[in-house]
């Protein structure tokens, strides 16, 4: 049990918590056919359009309802109803995301009412999904947004019905926002491995991993989870939830389905990934594959090869709840100490983080605890390299944003092929920070001795 | 605030664009409006003000998604990039707390980060709620004994241009002419010699992205020309207290910054010319346009001798580059100044502009690209993805040459491209920085990846079936 630090500070200083917007505007980024459009000024989505496109290094479809001066004080129903309308008219969408941001929210808008006068003032667009979802920045971060946002999808896509079962090889899959496209694509394929179908809300492996296609140019998601698949989730056999953030909204496709569900906290390391493989033999009645067997004996060799670096390395993280999680438990299972953890905001998965207090906060937190602690390593976003470099320790990026390293939003860390890549990096960054031993000059040696050091010869 | 505060802001009389809009830009058409806030256009503005504490006041997604993403460089202080946000929440917004955070918040960058002043930037919902960030501005600064700066920007307000009007006049209102400027150091008198006058300059809308006017910067020093303060990159808030001092300031880039120079001249009386530093002739022009406004013989003299060392020097560079370039087709797409002044920069390359974007160039910025580029310039208003990509197929282009978000517009269609925005990583301007513009254009254009990504796989032709394989 994790103590849980409040926030303390009147001043967030180098901040670590992404706002809820986002999150919900990235959930939506892995529907097919999609385009989330956020309720608020046009700056809500510039900004968060910048920030998906740095660290994704893809066209960001992303809309605004563009509130200004008049339509804040005076009531931005139309504007709502307008950008509807222009993105059902323009773009064609199967989906449309409606995130509400905290200037729509402090205004007081009901984005869920204004769809129903949408949906009566133009039924021609009837056959457009429209996803409202409440998601002020002035709670939780961009976790709770995701979460938040795929509740909503399925509350809007998912019809209430007792067909549990009837794709008896169809299962699926609620994806964390702790997940990178690299991870739902393992996901899948670890899955598809069993002879099972996958059906994975969202799917921003689908959409998001960066693949030139035909298409040159479009106005919405290339790829992502189909809409009539989402309506089908209620005929599969199973459920799996990966990352605690999304309990409400499993509890809800439970509720309306009946499809059992079964719920991992992460697939990260060993024992997670042995629980997942274990439970998809069970759901197809196969046999483990021998590829998957050999791929879990070469995470176990990584294990024993790299134990030597990552035992007693002292760890300091600064992620969302969910990834918190993942990573104490991950490190902490490969002998490593979590020394320091900080969360953006307050989550119920942080309780049971591998650390003895979790502090909610920011980055200059993360700073000033790994300091204290005398920290080997940093994991969190690319904010922290300046950090790392002040104190001359390697970080290792996990979250986001992700701007200064490349590949980062493609890498996967679930599945054991993963897990394996993961001890090698972490042990080559420990590695570069091995520091020998300054040499010492016995005061009796002569000089010749140094002139011989000095010409590069090897000595023993 | 007010309407009528935000109408007078649009009011420019010095921007030839004034007499068509007096209500500003458009209207943003929800579902399909692309560009930042104001709050955006605020924060871009100042935050190259190296020597402050930049604190947003709002809840976190302002700072949360925009903090430390620009590539504007600082010569000294860092403390521009650390991000910092008073981050309200849910309880701060219902209970109405967000003053006493802020008021707490600019003690907290205060006590721990020793700031030169404090700039403090409204957003949506902090205005939406009432705050008055000018009274707390003001308490803090009697408090805490350093000045505290209010910027009311919230994005609501209007576009990111506006947002820049307001950040000039947060400057004017509450910084420009508070400190008389310092003595010229001696050693600077030695070092350059007797008998030469020092002039103050100052620039305005100059970002120093990459740390690219640092190719610039010492052709100034060499000629006696000590720049006050740039509004605003790498500058010092000490720094930008004695704008009003200059003998004569340029405006660099930035159109919406215009009203700084235009107040500080009838206010002060400084005089103010509108260039750029990208490309040779352009570098050239600014460096005479200064000595026009100084009127000092000597300078002028040794002006021109600098010019023509420079231009020789950056010709016997730019040789083999322009020797690679000649002829090559830039489709050109970014914003207001940059429509005319990267042309000429291109242009000194020999390369062929094929056409530039204008939808936020004012009728000026379009003359001058008609004298630039001939009367039957192309100008692009369209400037969705499908658009830029249609002009580049239609005009034969071989490069896109636009800011960062349409990046990934030119890579998906598999095109070569080059950034010329903000938060890009090289520096183009002056002399020197043209040889690094003509590295980049060459390395995109001529790499080997177009090709590979373009051709078709192996076996997309042989979908029929073919025959089996006979070992």
């Amino acid at each position: 049990m994790a103590d849980i630090l409040k926030r303390t500070k009147a001043l967030a200083v180098n901040p670590l918590k992404v706002s809820q917007p986002i999150g919900a505007a990235l959930a939506f980024l892995g529907l097919r056919n999609a385009l989330p459009m956020l309720h608020g000024s046009q700056g809500c989505t510039a900004f968060g359009k910048v920030f998906l496109v740095r660290h994704f290094r893809e066209p960001i479809p992303l809309q605004t309802t563009a509130m200004d001066q008049v339509s804040t004080v005076m009531g931005a129903d139309e504007n709502v109803i307008e950008g509807l309308r222009t993105i059902c008219e323009k773009s064609k969408p199967e989906i449309i995301g409606l995130p509400t941001t905290g200037l729509s929210e402090t205004q007081g808008s009901d984005v869920r009412r204004l769809v129903r006068e949408f949906r009566a003032a133009h039924p021609q667009f009837d056959h457009i999904a429209v996803v409202p979802v409440i998601t002020p920045d002035y709670t939780g971060s961009l976790e709770s947004g995701y979460a938040l946002a795929v509740e909503a999808i399925i509350d809007a896509l998912v019809k209430k019905s007792a067909l549990a079962g009837r794709r008896h090889r169809q299962v699926n899959v609620l994806a964390s926002s702790m997940l990178t496209p690299g991870d739902t694509e393992s996901i899948k394929e670890w899955i598809e491995a069993f002879g099972l179908r996958p059906v994975l809300l969202p799917d921003i492996g689908d959409s998001l991993d960066g693949h030139l296609a035909e298409a040159e140019t479009t106005p919405l998601t290339l790829g992502g989870t189909p809409k009539s698949e989402i309506e089908s989730m209620g005929e599969s056999i199973a459920t799996l939830v990966i990352g605690r953030s999304l309990h409400r909204a499993a509890d809800l496709l439970k509720a309306r389905t009946g499809v059992p569900d079964f719920r991992f906290d992460h697939l990260l390391g060993l024992d997670a990934c042995d629980a997942f493989t274990q439970m998809l033999a069970t759901l197809s009645g196969q046999p483990v594959p021998a590829k998957i067997e050999r791929h879990r004996a070469q995470l176990q060799d990584a294990m024993v090869d790299t134990h030597f670096m990552t035992g007693f390395t002292r760890v300091a993280l600064a992620l969302d709840p969910d990834m918190l999680l993942a990573f104490g438990e991950f490190l902490s299972g490969v002998g490593a100490e979590v020394i320091a953890a900080v969360a953006p905001a307050r989550a119920d998965a942080l309780s049971d983080v591998h650390c003895a207090a979790v502090q909610i906060g920011d980055l200059e937190d993360l700073e000033r605890l790994a300091q204290m602690a005398g920290a080997q390593l940093l994991v969190s976003n690319s904010h922290a390299a300046p950090i790392a470099a002040r104190l001359g320790i390697p970080l290792l990026r996990a979250g986001f944003p992700q701007y200064d390293f490349v590949g980062g939003y493609a890498r996967a860390w679930v599945g054991y092929r993963a897990a394996r890549q993961t001890l090698f990096d972490l042990a080559n960054l420990i590695l570069g920070q091995h520091h020998d031993i300054p040499a010492y000059r016995s005061i009796y040696r002569s000089d010749s001795d140094i002139a011989q050091a000095d010409a590069g010869l090897v000595r023993h | 605030m007010k309407a009528t505060e935000i109408a007078a802001l649009f009011n420019e009389p010095a921007c030839s664009h004034n007499a068509k809009e007096k209500s500003g830009c458009a209207r943003p058409k929800p579902g399909a409006t692309a560009g930042g806030c104001s709050f955006d256009g605020a924060q871009i503005a100042l935050l190259p003000v190296a020597d402050v504490a930049h604190i947003v006041h709002g809840p976190i997604a302002c700072a949360g998604s925009s903090w430390d993403n620009r590539g504007t460089r600082s010569s000294g202080p860092t403390l521009y990039k650390t991000g910092m946000t008073t981050d309200l929440t849910e309880q701060d917004v219902i209970m109405g707390r967000g003053e006493k955070r802020l008021f707490h918040a600019i003690k907290q960058a205060v006590d721990d980060h020793a700031p030169a002043a404090v700039f403090v930037y409204a957003t949506c919902v902090t205005a939406l709620i009432g705050d008055d960030m000018e009274a707390v501005c003001k308490a803090a600064t009697q408090h805490f004994g350093v000045p505290v700066v209010p910027v009311d920007c919230a994005g609501f307000y209007g576009t990111k241009n506006l947002g820049n009007r307001i950040a000039g006049e947060a400057m004017f209102r509450h910084v420009i002419g508070t400190r008389e400027p310092d003595p010229v150091p001696e050693a600077a008198i030695c070092k350059l010699g007797p008998g030469i006058k020092v002039h103050d300059i100052s620039l305005i809308g100059e970002y120093n992205i990459a740390g690219e006017f640092w190719h610039v910067a010492p052709l100034f020093d060499e000629l006696g020309l000590r720049i006050l303060s740039t509004l605003s990159g790498d500058a010092r808030y000490r720094e930008v207290q004695t704008m009003h001092r200059a003998e004569a300031s340029m405006v660099v880039c930035a159109k919406a910054l215009l009203n700084v120079a235009r107040k500080i001249e009838e206010t002060w009386g400084v005089p103010y010319f509108e260039g750029s530093f990208y490309g040779v002739a352009d570098m050239s022009h600014a460096l005479r346009e200064f000595t026009r406004l100084l009127n000092d013989p000597d300078l002028t003299a040794r002006t021109e001798a600098l010019i023509a060392r420079e231009e020789a020097r950056a010709d016997a560079a730019l040789a083999p580059w322009r020797e690679r370039l000649r002829g090559k087709r830039a489709l050109l797409y970014t914003g207001g100044v940059k429509s005319w002044s990267v042309v000429s920069a291109l242009q000194d390359l020999g390369m062929e502009v094929v056409a530039t974007g204008t939808k936020k160039s004012t009728e000026e910025d379009k003359a001058r690209i008609r004298e630039i580029m001939g009367p039957d310039a192309n100008m692009i208003e369209d400037g969705s993805p499908k658009g830029l990509l249609n002009a580049y197929k239609d005009l034969r282009a071989d490069i896109l040459i636009a800011g960062g978000r349409n990046l990934y517009t030119a890579l998906k269609a598999r095109i070569p491209f080059l950034d010329i925005n903000q938060e890009r990583e090289f520096g183009y301007a002056g002399y020197t920085g043209m040889t690094e513009l003509a590295r980049q254009l060459a390395l995109t254009m001529e790499s080997p990846v177009w090709d590979k990504v373009r051709r078709p796989s192996p076996w997309a032709q042989t979908k029929t079936a073919g025959t089996p394989m006979v070992v």
